[in-house]
């Protein structure tokens, strides 16, 4: 059994200007100690499929579909059943860590906090191993440093301090919701080093959900592709670079600049992403896909398997692409 | 060739009080750009890299004009911009044109897309006929991308890559002759981001401009810079043509910075040495004598807490700030 299973899940939110189908019909899984990447850009339902399984929307949101943690129905939990597995079993670090850590307390009682709910032992107890936990992040000086309050750390330090939290109870599941956007090159490569070693030493799988393919790349195992709130394409990230076989996923490759590269001009994707309220009818990248079938306008492609790949085109799959 | 824009020892320092502390007791001096020289010639495009707070949006203010320096020259076409009179201040305003990062905050909300085109031709040419401003506006608009007959929407109607096509044709409509993008890309999803890219690239070829490009993804910058500057705490580093500093760095500094930015492929990715700066960036307000690279430098000798390194020339307009440069691969380029 997988450790995350979700099946068919949509998010639709409720607005003035009418219904928002944030993600339609995706499903994926991922096992125990595996790293996952959810890529795509603004608005194309990576960060609400999180959100969803989390317990997270926002309250104009609700989730349809399944959602499955270890067997048990994510979709179908109150929030106080949401609390007793949230950070135990799963757990989610988020792109700022300045508005996700409380300002007003100080880093030891937030994360005591974490540790006496879950865990049940005493304030004392939790404080040496939210230290403990500080120091395996490597924030230098952590006895000391613990009582700071979130301002007083840098960005970099402040989104060790998100890790070392989520990763306190020691969950099965991380999900990292662009963890590194804020921050600059320097110490992206720093956190990144940082998950990598957290995920070896700890087994925890990880879901990494972000628009850098250059991040991607170098940490994940598998790399779901999505547009639109729809999956396009999924499998081992080693193929998914090598040999794209969605016209999104080769335009994107083909969009970002590579440092190791000279090219003259960069290949464009023509036009913009779409609005979310106002989904085309078929596939949700047609009006910008260079490679378009007569049928792609109107009906939707289906989600394929083929191997260890999946993706969700009407164009017949080129051997070389 | 004499240099469009010229910039000598440029050093900006901004007064920060701490709070709470008693009005007479003195400012502390924060030195935001300290002594930065660089030279742009004509139709060239150098790019500016560094990471936050180190200094590469407070130059483009200090060329720009809106911010004073407080020591050194800028020099723009031969002329001191300290030095320049109102007259002159002028025409240097719309000779240099800025584009900045968040697209929709540049624009004024209640202008129409048309009214904030116009806007720079009717502050400087006030004598333009309506019509042929209108003319113009539409040619630029077509020119960046833009339908014409969109000319009376406002900004809140267009999407972010829109909007940043937007100020491109706001700040091209006094055909100036130096343009200063601050990351004008970085808001922007990466479909659309290769979009304006391209944007930028033809008309800076098309219409001769220069520019400077400062942005923090290092990808992007190589890509559209014919010169890199690499500052760190306000200082610079090194400086190179962008082929060369990407691919054989000589301060440890570049090396480290080039050799954190990933790559897009998962082969090469694992197949790569990184050595990983550790720490953060120092305080500007305290930053470490000698050389402000020393505390993380991963080459650090005990002398270099001393002096301040100066820029030195290894040739072919390649100027390193270390005595203990030396060229290094940090990666594999396939042609």
């Amino acid at each position: 059994m997988s450790l995350l299973e979700i099946e068919d899940l949509s998010v639709t939110f409720t607005t003035a200007d009418g219904d928002v189908n944030a993600v339609n019909g995706v499903t994926f899984n991922i096992d125990k100690g595996e790293t996952l990447a959810i890529v795509g850009e603004s608005g194309s339902g990576k960060s609400q499929t999180a959100f969803a399984a989390m317990g997270l929307l926002a309250k104009n949101g609700r989730a349809a579909g399944i959602a499955r943690f270890d067997g048990q129905n994510l979709l179908a939990m109150s929030q106080r059943e949401f609390n007793k597995i949230r950070s135990k079993d799963m757990a989610m670090i988020f792109q700022d860590p300045m508005t996700s850590l409380n300002p007003y307390l100080r880093v030891s009682d937030q994360m005591a906090e974490v540790l006496m709910l879950h865990d049940g032992i005493s304030k004392k107890d939790a404080i040496t191993k939210a230290v403990q936990m500080l120091d395996a992040v490597r924030i230098p000086d952590a006895r000391a440093r613990v009582t700071m309050y979130p301002h007083e750390f840098s960005g970099g330090m402040r989104q060790r301090i998100m890790i070392a939290m989520s990763l306190l109870c020691q969950p099965r599941l991380l999900i990292a919701d662009e963890p590194t956007t804020a921050l600059d090159v320097t110490v992206q490569a720093q956190i990144m080093q940082l998950l990598a070693d957290i995920r070896q030493d700890f087994g925890t799988a990880v879901i990494l959900i972000t628009h850098d393919l250059g991040i991607v790349a170098g940490f994940c195992d598998r790399t779901l592709v999505m547009y639109g709130g729809q999956i396009m394409e999924e499998g081992p990230t080693d193929d998914i670079f090598a040999q794209p076989s969605h016209p999104y996923t080769s335009g994107l490759l083909k969009a970002v600049p590579r440092l190791d590269k000279d090219e003259a001009t960069l290949a464009t994707i023509a036009g913009e992403p779409p609005d979310m309220s106002h989904l085309p009818p078929g596939c949700p990248f047609s009006p910008r896909c260079a490679q378009l079938l007569d049928n792609c306008r109107a009906e939707r492609p289906m989600l394929e398997t083929t191997g260890n790949r999946r993706r969700a085109c009407h164009l017949p799959v080129q051997e070389d692409a | 060739m004499n240099p469009l824009l010229s910039v000598r020892n440029l050093s900006v320092t901004f007064d920060v009080r701490r709070p709470g502390s008693w009005p007479w007791t003195p400012a502390m001096k924060l030195h935001a750009v300290s002594e930065v020289s660089f030279d742009l010639q004509p139709g060239e495009c150098l790019g500016i890299v560094g990471e936050s707070g180190s200094g590469k949006s407070t130059i483009a203010r200090a060329i720009v004009g809106t911010i004073p320096s407080s020591g050194g020259n800028i020099f723009f076409e031969d002329h001191d911009l300290a030095n320049m009179d109102t007259r002159q201040r002028r025409v240097h305003r719309r000779d240099v044109q800025m584009i900045f990062q968040d697209p929709l905050a540049a624009l004024n909300p209640r202008m129409t897309v048309g009214e904030i085109i116009a806007e720079p031709l009717i502050t400087h040419e006030p004598n333009t006929p309506r019509k042929e401003v209108k003319r113009r506006v539409g040619e630029l608009m077509e020119r960046v991308g833009l339908l014409p007959n969109l000319i009376n929407r406002y900004p809140h109607e267009f999407s972010g890559g829109q909007c940043q096509r937007i100020g491109i044709a706001r700040a091209l409509i006094l055909k100036p002759k130096l343009i200063i993008c601050d990351e004008p890309v970085s808001a922007l999803d990466v479909s659309v981001q290769a979009q304006v890219i391209n944007l930028l690239m033809e008309l800076q070829r098309d219409m001769g401009l220069s520019m400077i490009f400062i942005a923090h993804d290092l990808s992007v910058v190589k890509h559209i810079s014919d010169r890199i500057l690499v500052l760190y705490l306000g200082r610079v580093m090194e400086t190179a043509e962008a082929h060369k500093l990407t691919t054989a760095p000589e301060h440890p500094y570049s090396q480290a910075l080039i050799s954190s930015v990933p790559i897009p492929d998962p082969v090469l990715e694992r197949a790569r040495h990184r050595p990983i700066l550790e720490g953060e960036l120092p305080s500007p307000l305290r930053p470490p004598s000698g050389c402000v690279f020393r505390t993380r430098c991963p080459k650090v000798q005990p002398d270099c807490a001393d002096a301040k390194p100066a820029l030195e020339d290894v040739g072919g307009r390649h100027f390193v700030a270390c005595p203990y440069h030396e060229a290094q691969q940090v990666l594999v380029v396939n042609e």
